[in-house]
């Protein structure tokens, strides 16, 4: 309880200190949206694990440590090269980099505009339409918890995408949000607006990636509209460093005959949390979430997902893959409501977890909540080790046991993989997943 | 030296006994075909030679061009030459059948000092062999055996043989699931790939398999062991009168040694 208090009064000093900084701004709807989420993060504080939601991962870490909010631009030492590893090759589209939760117009790359198409920073799409904030930044209406009213608290910056009605963007924007701390744990908290118009149709591609050893908490927050008959891919490359912590929320609406996708890839991170929460908002719309979660030593990784079907005729999709070696955690919880009003509703959820050692564990947990009677909604979740006969088989044609073993993980994952539509990403992937694979070898050998 | 040599093998499961004093003697350029009945014995020979590790030999040694066979790992054997072809195919979801070949012809070659097929020449090698049994293009980059249609994997394992040429294929009930056609087809296959080098354990229920792959030897498995050898015709015998009458045979056999011991 100490603790707790504790680090309300160290986000509240934080949170005076950043409206003094404010001077006049402190008047507008946007810091009125601000100081909302401020009381509802003071009102809740971290969740513990006596919560619901939080039952099998412990944010007490996170709790502990005095994180600052980072409340301006700083280049941080980053520089073109630091780019190189996490750069999507060949797509030639729209690249948005945010540093610490900031955006860098030096970093970034934006082609010569296409009409209909506005991309770039947030607060500089705020400071020109103030009445956007009101209009779409309002998560707490969407089911959001205590890290969603953290990041609103310190709203500033992230990506702004927004692609008017019947457009298509070939190429896909690529958000890459780096983080890098030095002494000073830092809290990076980029917030993600994307409207897709009616009939709109776009690929963006979320990374997280740090740079140096430095621990800092990534606590980032992506709102994302579907207009009617809109098509939207989000895939999302969490890689923060090894000592750091990941909480994710990403919040859509669907309308009518609307399609999402998102593609969910886990490879970094001391403890991580991701929310993905689809709510349908009109009928005949149809929604895809896919998670893999590859994760060793200590880390610990959580998927919470959403999906509301809220309005009839509606179809969702699910797979969570995990694949867990040395002492992982991993947690998956699917939820699906089905409203009294959404018949016909298609919903077929899927959990799938490998684990690589007897230390590894897993808690899965379906919920599903259904109040209309002529739906379809099915759900199933495995868990086991790899296939022996399959193991053998491999061997039984010369491939060696390490190399039979990782060709069969890999085949497990890659399963996620293969539905990123974006190829460089989707090749990005494949190889990150084959470099895993040596390294967790290489960890098992020494 | 022959190529192997099995020599009182006894092997089982847990405490379970199943293979009883095993012989056998294979030489290069030679079929042997093995036969009994259900149970009998027959994949779990095969599978010791393969090197599957749920068997335990308690007793006895194989020999293979002359060295200790059961010390090396599965993979060993099969860098080495040996090749089984199951009698319960395995599906492998997620890991394309070109993918998974190359990287048993490559493991093998490695093992062998021998260069490394890039993909250009691992494809023209697969075509050849495709034509050898007439393979279907299709199912390449399908994942292996997965979906595919319980001929389509029998086809797959001679497939696999035929592009990795092992020096001791050990076919396990290669024929049941293959429509007459494709018996032939395959059988057909397996004879085009014989050399003298090489030699082929056919382990079948059927004399028709024997019709097209002529055995030098045929051997009866019963109760985990050999109890009688032959040539070809001993398969036609099989075919007409089954197996009660070597049993009785064999049975008679035992008492006599048990008479003759009790003297
Ligand atoms: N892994 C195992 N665990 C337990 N029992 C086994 C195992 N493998 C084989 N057996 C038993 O050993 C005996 C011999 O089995 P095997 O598969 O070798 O027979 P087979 O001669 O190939 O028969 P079939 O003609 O039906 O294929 C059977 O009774 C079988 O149930
Ligand atoms: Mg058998």
């Amino acid at each position: 309880m100490n603790a707790s208090a504790g680090t309300k009064d160290w986000y509240a000093g934080r949170f005076t200190q950043f409206e003094e900084g404010l001077n006049g701004a402190s008047q507008t709807p946007l810091h009125a949206l601000r100081r909302r989420g401020f009381a509802a993060f003071a009102a809740q504080g971290f969740p513990t694990t006596a919560e619901e939601e939080w039952r099998f991962t412990s944010v007490a870490p996170l709790a502990a440590t005095h994180f600052h909010p980072v409340l301006a631009y700083a280049a941080s030492g980053f520089a073109e090269p630091d780019l190189r590893p996490w750069s999507l090759t060949g797509t030639g589209g729209i690249v948005l980099v945010f540093i610490n939760g900031h955006f860098s117009s030096g970093l970034s790359s934006i082609p010569p505009g296409s009409p209909g198409v506005s991309v770039g920073s947030l607060g500089a799409a705020l400071a020109h339409d103030p009445a956007l904030a009101l209009r779409y930044l309002s998560p707490e209406r969407r089911g959001g918890d205590a890290f969603t009213s953290l990041n609103t608290a310190f709203l500033l910056d992230g990506a702004f995408v927004r692609v008017g009605d019947g457009v298509t963007l070939d190429a896909p924007v690529h958000i890459l949000s780096l983080a890098s701390s030095g002494d000073t744990p830092l809290l990076v908290q980029p917030r993600h607006l994307i409207i897709a118009g009616n009939g709109a149709r776009l690929s963006v591609v979320e990374t997280y990636g740090g740079k140096g050893p430095g621990l800092y908490l990534t606590n980032a927050v992506t709102e994302i509209f579907v207009g009617e008959g809109g098509a939207v891919e989000h895939d999302k490359l969490q890689m923060e460093n090894l000592s750091s912590f990941h909480v994710g929320t990403t919040m859509v609406s669907l309308g009518g005959e609307a399609s999402f996708t998102s593609n969910a890839i886990n490879f970094g991170g001391a403890i991580v949390r991701n929310n993905v929460n689809a709510l349908f908002e009109g009928e005949r719309a149809e929604c895809t979430l896919n998670g893999l979660s590859v994760a060793t030593g200590m880390q610990h990784v959580d998927n919470h997902t959403v999906i509301d079907h809220a309005k009839a005729h509606c179809q969702s999709h699910e797979l969570y893959k995990a694949v867990l070696d040395g002492s992982a955690r991993g947690v998956f919880n699917g939820k699906i409501f089905v409203r009294e009003d959404a018949q016909k509703t298609d919903a077929k959820q899927t959990n799938k977890t490998l684990l690589l050692s007897d230390e590894a564990t897993i808690d899965t947990k379906p919920q599903l909540e259904i109040f209309a009677d002529d739906v379809k909604c099915t759900h199933g979740a495995t868990v086991g080790q790899l296939d022996e006969e399959q193991v053998f088989y491999l061997r039984a044609r010369g491939i060696g046991q390490t190399e039979a073993r990782d060709l069969l993980t890999f085949a497990f994952a890659t399963d996620v993989i293969n539905r990123v539509h974006v190829d460089a990403l989707r090749e990005k992937l494949d190889a990150l997943l084959h470099a895993r694979l040596r390294q967790g070898r290489v960890n098992m050998e020494t | 030296m022959s190529l192997l040599e099995v020599r009182n093998l006894h092997a089982g499961v847990q405490g379970n006994a199943i293979l009883e004093g095993i012989n056998l003697r294979v030489e290069k350029g030679e079929i042997h075909a093995i036969m009994g009945p259900n149970g009998s014995g027959k994949s779990t020979l095969a599978g010791v030679l393969a090197g599957r590790e749920a068997y335990v030999v308690t007793e006895g040694e194989v020999l293979y061009q002359g060295k200790d066979l059961l010390g090396l790992a599965p993979e060993e054997r099969a860098r080495e030459g040996i090749f089984l072809a199951f009698q319960y195919p395995v599906e492998i979801p997620g890991v394309t059948n070109m993918y998974f070949l190359k990287a048993a012809l490559n493991a093998i070659r490695k093992h062998r000092s021998m260069e490394e097929l890039d993909a250009m020449e691992f494809l023209s090698l697969v075509k050849e062999k495709m034509k050898v049994i007439d393979f279907d293009q299709s199912l390449l980059n399908r994942p292996v055996n997965e979906g595919f249609s319980g001929g389509e994997k029998k086809r797959n394992e001679i497939f696999q043989m035929a592009v990795l040429d092992p020096t001791l294929a050990i076919l396990d009930e290669t024929d049941s699931g293959l429509d007459i056609d494709a018996l032939r087809i395959v059988a057909e296959g397996v004879n085009k790939l014989r050399s003298p080098e090489n030699a082929v354990v056919v382990v079948t229920h059927y004399q028709r398999l024997l019709n097209y792959i002529v055995p030098d030897f045929v051997h009866v498995l019963i109760d985990g062991r050999i109890v009688k050898s032959g040539g070809k015709e001993l398969a036609l015998v099989l075919e007409e009168k089954g197996y009660d009458w070597i049993r009785g045979e064999s049975g008679a056999v035992t008492a006599d040694a048990q008479e003759a011991g009790s003297k």
